[in-house]
């Protein structure tokens, strides 16, 4: 017989009786967040002062780098696992997401869309251009 | 022993209950939702000026460039001070969960010099840009600019406050479940500030130096 366990984090106590509760791991996991978390920044600083990419590239191996950082802060710092407690926090995580892509995605499309549609007399309306 | 066994066994099994049946969920997980609820909230709003800045970041009006204003070795050291504070934070819930009083002090002092030092050295670079007539009324990229790091220092600021407050309560109250839930609530807000600060140093300076 299989003994799952509920995926817990570290010093998210919750209704389910103290089974193992033991401080060790739990450094042990923020230890290894704030590693990668600094091995991850390093190399974001790295890719921005060298010239050995390609430098068109360099601007999507940043993205990269953030949204691998942001997902070492969530699962080591805040705790989003995949238990059942957590189900609602992913789901609400997940929405949050879709609303911020939309917003930032969005909002970049919309106006390189109309600097280039604009015409060529109102260049002082052109806020992206304007140098 | 045996009969221990079996009744941690049953104990174990009552635990596992599926989420319909097991009832109501406990309060610290149910305040827990909600604050998440909350920050998230505050994400769109952050993302909302990301976007803005995002749209606004070339357009320099003839005034400095992101490349001429922005020095990468203090940005690099902004982001040392609040991962190294996200770190003791974590030590601070650590110490709070094992009920051990004097680690949850010094791990929230460190905490908090560390995050006051991050807002003095981003103070200081405001200060600079100011100074060189970079201010936020220069051109539309540095009015986005002072507007989205502002920001993010102003939610700074507010967690130094916050943090300030519940080492009161919590010398005042001791560890009671309310505090001990606030004291959660503040941790999340640390390391969600911590999620934003990295899109920030990778789309403001990062991506700024290199365009």
């Amino acid at each position: 017989m299989t003994d799952t366990q509920y995926d817990r984090a570290p010093g998210d106590a919750s209704a389910l009786p103290d089974m193992e509760r033991g401080t060790s791991s739990g450094v042990l996991v923020y230890t290894i967040g704030l590693a990668l978390a600094l091995l991850l920044t390093a190399l974001s600083f790295w890719v921005a002062n060298t010239s050995l990419l390609w430098a068109p590239g360099i601007s999507l191996g940043l993205t990269v780098l953030a949204i691998a950082q942001m997902g070492i802060h969530l699962v080591f710092f805040l705790h989003i696992t995949t238990g059942p407690d957590n189900t609602n926090n992913v789901m609400a995580l997940a929405f949050g997401v879709l609303i911020v892509i939309l917003v930032v995605v969005g909002s970049l499309l919309i106006m390189a869309d109309l600097n280039d549609n604009m015409m060529p007399t109102a260049e002082i309306m052109n806020l992206h251009m304007q140098r | 022993m045996n009969i221990a066994v079996a009744v941690d066994d049953e104990v174990r099994y009552e635990a596992r209950l599926s989420a319909s049946e097991a009832g109501p969920a406990a309060k610290r997980i149910v305040v827990g939702y909600g604050f998440w609820v909350f920050l998230l909230s505050d994400i769109v709003m952050f993302a909302a000026i990301f976007a803005a800045y995002a749209v606004l970041a070339h357009a320099t009006a003839g005034g400095p460039s992101g490349m001429q204003l922005f020095n990468q070795r203090s940005v690099a050291i902004e982001t040392g001070c609040l991962l190294a504070s996200s770190y003791t934070c974590g030590m601070m819930s650590l110490a709070i969960s094992s009920r051990r009083y004097a680690v949850t002090y010094l791990a929230a002092l460190i905490t908090f010099v560390l995050g006051a030092a991050f807002l003095a050295l981003e103070l200081r670079e405001f200060a600079g840009m100011i100074a060189i007539g970079a201010g936020p009324q220069r051109s539309a990229f540095l009015s986005a600019f002072f507007t989205l790091v502002g920001c993010h220092g102003l939610h700074v600021t507010a967690g130094l406050v916050w943090m300030a407050v519940m080492m009161a309560q919590l010398a005042i109250k001791g560890l009671s479940a309310t505090v001990e839930r606030r004291l959660l609530c503040f941790s999340l807000f640390w390391h969600a500030l911590d999620i934003v600060w990295v899109w920030l140093f990778t789309v403001v300076y990062l991506m700024g130096v290199v365009s």
